[in-house]
């Protein structure tokens, strides 16, 4: 009988300095569990990340793709993710536009307090991820090799 | 309307207010059209055209014409003015050394369309009302104008001329126009459809980069795309993603300042229909954000360089949708 | 001489598809494109292809090499593979006569082994041009539309389609398809080859003044101030460039795939701001001297370097498809003629 290997999916999770990625460290140092498939890139803000960086993720190997930052209101600097919200907006929506999952890529809130909300959202990204399979549509063929 | 254009040229020109006049030139048949700039009456009287096929938008030729000393004068139609007005408000064209001319459009014709019709061979087309009589080398055709319409002409947006030194026939109107009707048919469709869709159209794409070097919101001294620093850097679709790597994000620059004028499909030697990535955004804008057309009011900001508190989620921009 | 009945020639499709990959010319939505033949594939019957038959030897992204990075250890390897045997079916005289353009000059020495590859295997049945465009001006190069060259060349007349073999390998096309053709006289085809001239001589495009264009005058021309006037609006993107089918230069890129390199050739086009660029930049800085490189190329250069042969056959794609129809003809016109 051949075992059915379970697809582990690769998840790039952006999150800013000053709240997620706090968060995150909060998370650990609870021993909340989230699944080792996320990797972290601490970013100054979430406005730091440039639309570029979540498709070369996806070129790059991400299954799915992460953006996360402080509340609204909670800006380290001020208004930071204000504009980081309407540029994944508006970019997520643009990605449906072209036929690639929707549940791929998500954008969420985490404050330096909140390591639980942390574990639980990436738990549940990894979740939904893996049922989705691997990213098909917005990978660089060349990089698999 | 032609003659009215010449005349409006050679009095600037003769008046000293301008020194050069930025217009299209006849080509060697009645649609290839070149933008030139015109610096002598002779020149105007020989070769100034303006017809159906005056497609070009010119707007863009004036940020490099303007580093140059002296006036110009440049004729721009509605849709034109509003790359323009964009222009004038990224500070990429001085004001005071353009003098513009409002011109009346009643839609450009597109000789791909007129040629999938069945006509070949090509050599001459009269605009007679609404037909075009069309003389080829295998024989005279007649043509409903209504049928040889570029697509941002049938969908057109706007017949108001936004900025203008002085106008040339009587002010229009903004549209209702259905230009969004494409995007939201694609919108209904599933994923996998969508992906299907540009798959097929992208998959055309050779990188000729004439969507971006026609582009009036493409404007930068040196694109990401030809920047060995940038890390994606590159001269031809060497993969799929790259092929969507490179609209995705060229779109994605100019969101907010595209006026939708349609340039990048008709330049498009692939005729792959670029505007719909455009339009996407502004339509996703003018739903999320609040109705914005660029170009339009050199007062508001534009929607990436503001925010508003209570602005939507990607999930909820998601969930409106279903 | 052979021929076919045009009702049979999806037979001839599937006997060529069976033993050989076969490219034909087919229409879609975006205007003709080569494509390799499926079930209820038709001929196209437009003139021109949107891109030209260079990308069957010369494809617009090839990989070259593979390295595989493990560590310090570099591990070289080598991908090239022997093409496979394949036909063209439907190339139009002008880009028939471009492949012979590419040939002097991938396969001077040192030979281009990977266009060599692809060019031993091919098979080419031309197709005569029953309807040139305006655009078109094969003659100025004096090349017949009517009488296309390749292994095979072929006449559609009324519901039939004629054959005849130019070349060893066109000899073996045809024996081998013998069981679907039937003999012919040529009369017909000699008639369709004078239909054909007449319409040709009425093209408006057919006899550009290219004579005008010397070696000797290299300097002249370089320096004519026309061609300030006529680059001023080229927007410097590659159409022109893309869909040529004479148009041969490339550049050669690593990509970085996060395990190793693939090294890879792409079109390259003279008509971009980083064409050549070195360390300091490129040599041509401004878009007038990278416009007036192309056109010399073409018409000054290239003939000087191979026998008076020109770098362009007139196919009319550049015409067509320039956003702002800046071409070869006016060019040619202004810098060559008594305009």
């Amino acid at each position: 009988m051949q075992i059915e290997e379970k697809f582990e999916p690769t998840i790039v999770a952006f999150c800013c300095n000053w709240c997620s990625y706090a968060g995150a460290d909060l998370s650990g140092t609870n021993r909340l569990q989230y699944p080792a498939n996320v990797k972290i890139i601490r970013v100054p803000c979430s406005c730091r990340v440039n639309p570029m960086f979540i498709l070369r993720a996806f070129q790059r190997g991400a299954d799915g793709v992460i953006l996360c930052g402080c509340h609204p209101g909670d800006c380290h600097y001020t208004t930071g993710n204000y504009y980081a919200r309407r540029r994944m907006t508006l970019l997520f929506s643009m990605l449906d536009f072209l036929g690639i999952e929707r549940e791929r890529t998500r954008l969420e809130w985490v404050s330096a307090a909140e390591g639980a909300k942390f574990a639980a959202t990436m738990n549940d990204f990894v979740e939904t991820v893996t049922r989705l399979g691997k990213n098909r549509r917005l990978e660089d063929l060349r990089c698999n090799k | 309307m032609q003659q009215v254009i010449r005349d409006k040229a050679l009095s600037l020109l003769e008046a000293g207010k301008v020194d050069r006049v930025l217009a299209w030139k006849e080509g060697e048949f009645f649609y290839d059209q070149t933008p030139h700039v015109f610096k002598t009456a002779e020149e105007i009287n020989r070769s100034l055209v303006y017809n159906g096929f005056s497609a070009a938008n010119l707007s863009k030729y004036l940020v490099k014409e303007t580093l140059k000393d002296g006036m110009i004068a440049v004729f721009l139609k509605p849709c034109d003015t509003y790359s323009f007005s964009q222009l004038l408000k990224e500070h990429r064209i001085p004001r005071e050394k353009v003098w513009a001319v409002g011109i009346p459009c009643d839609g450009k014709l597109d000789i791909d369309r007129i040629r999938k019709a069945g006509l070949r061979g090509i050599t001459s087309i009269r605009e007679d009302g609404d037909r075009l009589s069309v003389s080829t080398i295998y024989g005279e055709k007649t043509v409903a104008k209504s049928d040889a319409l570029a697509e941002r002409c049938e969908n057109c947006k706007s017949r108001k001329h936004i900025v203008y030194d002085e106008l040339i026939g009587s002010e229009g109107e903004a549209l209702d126009s259905g230009r969004f009707d494409a995007v939201e048919a694609l919108e209904k469709m599933s994923p996998e459809e969508r992906f299907a869709f540009w798959q097929k159209e992208l998959s055309r794409c050779i990188r000729c980069n004439a969507c971006r070097n026609a582009c009036p919101a493409c404007t930068c001294e040196k694109c990401v795309f030809d920047n060995p620093a940038s890390g994606i850097e590159s001269k031809a679709p060497a993969s799929s993603f790259e092929e969507q790597n490179f609209h995705i994000i060229r779109a994605f620059h100019v969101v907010g300042r595209c006026t939708d004028c349609g340039e990048c499909s008709r330049v498009c030697p692939q005729s792959i229909p670029l505007h719909l990535i455009n339009r996407k955004f502004i339509k996703d804008i003018n739903e999320f954000y609040g109705t914005y057309q660029a170009g339009e009011n050199p007062d508001e900001r534009a929607p990436l360089t503001n925010f508003d508190k209570d602005d939507m989620e990607p999930a909820d921009a998601f969930r409106k949708g279903e | 001489m052979k021929k076919i009945a045009l009702q049979n020639l999806p037979k001839l499709f599937s006997a060529i598809s069976e033993s050989k990959a076969l490219y034909l010319p087919v229409d879609t939505e975006s205007g003709a494109e080569f494509r390799l033949y499926r079930e209820g594939d038709t001929l196209s019957e437009a003139c021109n292809t949107n891109r030209s038959a260079k990308d069957f030897f010369f494809p617009q992204v090839e990989d070259m090499a593979e390295f595989k990075v493990e560590g310090k250890k570099i591990e070289v390897l080598d991908i090239r593979r022997e093409s496979e045997e394949f036909v063209i079916f439907g190339a139009r005289a002008c880009d028939v006569k471009s492949f012979e353009i590419l040939d002097s000059v991938f396969l001077a020495d040192p030979v281009d082994t990977y266009y060599k590859n692809r060019r031993e295997h091919v098979t080419v049945i031309s197709l005569a041009c029953n309807f040139p465009e305006e655009t078109c001006f094969c003659s100025t190069f004096g090349i017949d539309a009517a009488s296309p060259a390749g292994d095979v060349a072929a006449w559609i007349i009324d519901e039939e389609l004629y054959m005849t073999a130019l070349t060893e390998k066109g000899e073996a096309f045809l024996s081998a398809h013998a069981a679907l053709l039937s003999d012919a006289d040529e009369s017909k085809v000699d008639k369709k080859k004078e239909e054909i001239a007449e319409i040709c001589h009425r093209l408006p495009l057919q006899n550009l003044p290219v004579e005008h264009f010397k070696a000797e005058k290299l300097m002249e021309h370089f320096n004519d101030p026309k061609w300030a006037e006529l680059s001023q609006s080229c927007i410097g993107c590659g159409t022109c460039t893309f869909v040529c089918p004479t148009c041969q230069c490339f550049d050669i890129r690593d990509f970085d795939t996060g395990n190793g390199i693939q090294r890879y050739r792409c079109w390259d086009s003279c008509m971009y701001s980083d064409f050549t660029q070195m360390a300091a930049a490129q040599p041509r800085l401004t878009q007038l001297e990278r416009f007036r490189q192309r056109f010399m190329h073409k018409l000054v250069y290239h003939p000087a370097n191979h026998e008076g042969t020109y770098g362009c056959v007139g196919c009319g794609r550049c015409l067509a498809k320039c956003p702002i129809s800046m071409n070869i003809a006016k060019v040619i016109k202004e810098i060559g003629g008594e305009k």
